[in-house]
């Protein structure tokens, strides 16, 4: 087995920071297209 | 190989969380899903000599179609040669290497504008971008999988996800640099591009340093593997070379071929079709808002399907992809005689969804027939059906309409038959799904050879050779 017997939260931080470094970009993306793809509801 | 980029050092220590390579998978196909988006820079670089409008000695937009159509191609090569040699130096080098070739690429096609030499360009983003495309398309894919075993489906889905998504990030930004760089000498291609590659470089090398492989025989905590034998998961590896001699490489080629050949087909002239069927209820800024909506779901389907498989098993969820397609596709053009434009867009937009899902579930389905260990290498030859059908979905959707449209039928039903074609190749893809079985056990490999240096080779000579 190789899951973290303990909480640690400095591993959790770098977790939670990677995992931000990918979706808040790709959460920047799908808001763009989303702004563009309301022109079709105007 | 030894050292840095070595495959022994990607391996995870103790306590490492498993939940950290998605987001390193992400970072490279985030990156290079930028490629579906390279059409913003086609005008711009019809003017770069000419700056506020072509000259004759500028680029033609037929010439720079070629850039595209380059790094698709060398992305198909690269998947389907390189995929062995993943296998054999693990995923930190060829995500390394797939970040030098596609950062590089774009540095290479900087230069290409400021000599304004195409040829560069071609080389650049066409050639060596395309190869940085395809290994690292194909990179994170087989280690996902082994991280994890008890959701291969929601694991492969995640990361072609991001390389759906990475078209959404390049559009914007591109447009967003290109606006900052122009001025009265420069279009700013060639400024977009070095901050550009220098952007991609940066992320795929933190995903090549953050990717780790799990041990050997790792297993989530408190997970068993189901004690229901099911047929069409296999615990077996068939070996990469093995794989091409089995019916069922052939009939997974031809499902993802012929679905992606559907999709692919519709979604080139979905802006066109919109327009020509609700003719004036339309702008071309709400069609181009229209195929924004159709990525979304292209997108998201990567994740739903993919995920969903794991439930509903992949045999299934492809019989899903072509039972309701031959349906959708079938009422596409009753929809649109009847001006339901609503209907219309929820029609294509769930078309779209199976699309993406084709792509994300191929993995899975290809670990569950040949098993995990060669699955990278199997997933980037079979990756050729999507260069295929690439080709093969443009060229017969765009013949066919014109052959409607010179035999005098209306354009706004020139769509007609293409849509009931369409049907019929998914039809086909039906076919293929219904006669695919588990692999004959002779093609397994007999030992569980380590894939240490050389265990490639001494696992190629434990397969049974049929």
């Amino acid at each position: 087995m190789n899951q973290p017997k303990s909480f640690k939260p400095l591993d959790f931080l770098f977790l939670l920071l990677f995992w931000l470094y990918v979706t808040v970009p790709l959460a920047w993306g799908i808001w763009s297209t989303l702004r563009k793809a309301l022109a079709l509801f105007n | 190989m030894s050292g840095f980029f070595s495959k022994q050092r990607t391996v995870a220590k103790p306590g490492y969380n498993r939940w950290m390579v998605p987001p390193a998978a992400l970072s490279v196909h985030l990156c290079i899903g930028q490629a579906y988006a390279f059409s913003v820079f086609n005008n711009p670089l019809t003017r770069v000599i000419g700056v506020t409008e072509s000259t004759p000695d500028d680029w033609k937009l037929t010439t720079l179609g070629w850039i595209f159509s380059l790094a698709i191609v060398f992305l198909g090569l690269s998947a389907a040669f390189g995929g062995k040699w993943l296998e054999k130096v693990g995923p930190r080098l060829t995500m390394f290497v797939a970040a030098c070739c596609f950062g590089g690429g774009f540095f290479i096609s900087a230069l290409g504008i400021y000599l304004h030499q195409i040829w560069l360009i071609y080389l650049g983003y066409g050639v060596i971008g395309g190869i940085g495309l395809g290994l690292g398309y194909v990179s994170p894919v087989s280690t996902l999988i082994k991280w994890f075993p008890d959701r291969r489906g929601m694991a492969t889905g995640m990361a072609i996800m991001g390389f759906g998504g990475g078209a959404m990030i390049g559009a914007p930004l591109s447009v967003l640099l290109m606006d900052q760089f122009k001025s009265a000498a420069s279009v700013g291609v060639m400024e977009t591009f070095l901050v550009m590659g220098g952007i991609y470089f940066l992320s795929m090398f933190i995903g090549s340093l953050t990717i780790r492989t799990p041990p050997e025989n790792w297993q989530p905590a408190g997970w068993v593997p189901p004690v229901v034998e099911n047929k069409m998961i296999t615990k077996k590896h068939v070996h990469i070379d093995q794989a091409l001699k089995t019916p069922q490489f052939y009939l997974l080629w031809l499902i993802l071929c012929l679905n992606v050949t559907a999709g692919i087909g519709v979604l080139g002239q979905a802006s066109v079709m919109i327009q020509e069927m609700f003719k004036g209820a339309v702008t071309p800024a709400a069609a181009a808002g229209f195929v924004g909506l159709l990525s979304l779901f292209n997108m998201g389907g990567r994740f739903f399907w993919s995920s969903a498989s794991d439930f509903i098993g992949r045999k299934n969820t492809y019989f899903i992809f072509f039972v309701l397609g031959i349906a959708l596709y079938a009422t596409v053009p009753s929809v649109g005689a009847a001006g339901n434009m609503g209907l219309f867009i929820a029609l294509y937009a769930v078309i779209l969804s199976m699309y993406g899902g084709g792509f994300s579930t191929i993995p899975a389905y290809l670990a569950d027939i040949f098993g995990t260990r060669y699955v990278g290498g199997i997933h980037g030859r079979l990756l050729t059906a999507w260069s295929t059908a690439g080709v093969l979905g443009p060229v017969l959707v765009n013949y066919i309409r014109e052959f409607q449209i010179e035999q005098g039928i209306a354009r706004a039903d020139a769509y007609n038959v293409t849509m009931y074609i369409m049907a019929g190749i998914l039809c086909l893809g039906f076919i293929c799904n219904l006669m695919v079985r588990p692999v004959h056990e002779k093609h397994h490999m007999r030992h569980e050879a380590t894939d240490e240096e050389g265990g490639v080779s001494r696992a190629a000579t434990a397969c049974t050779r049929g």
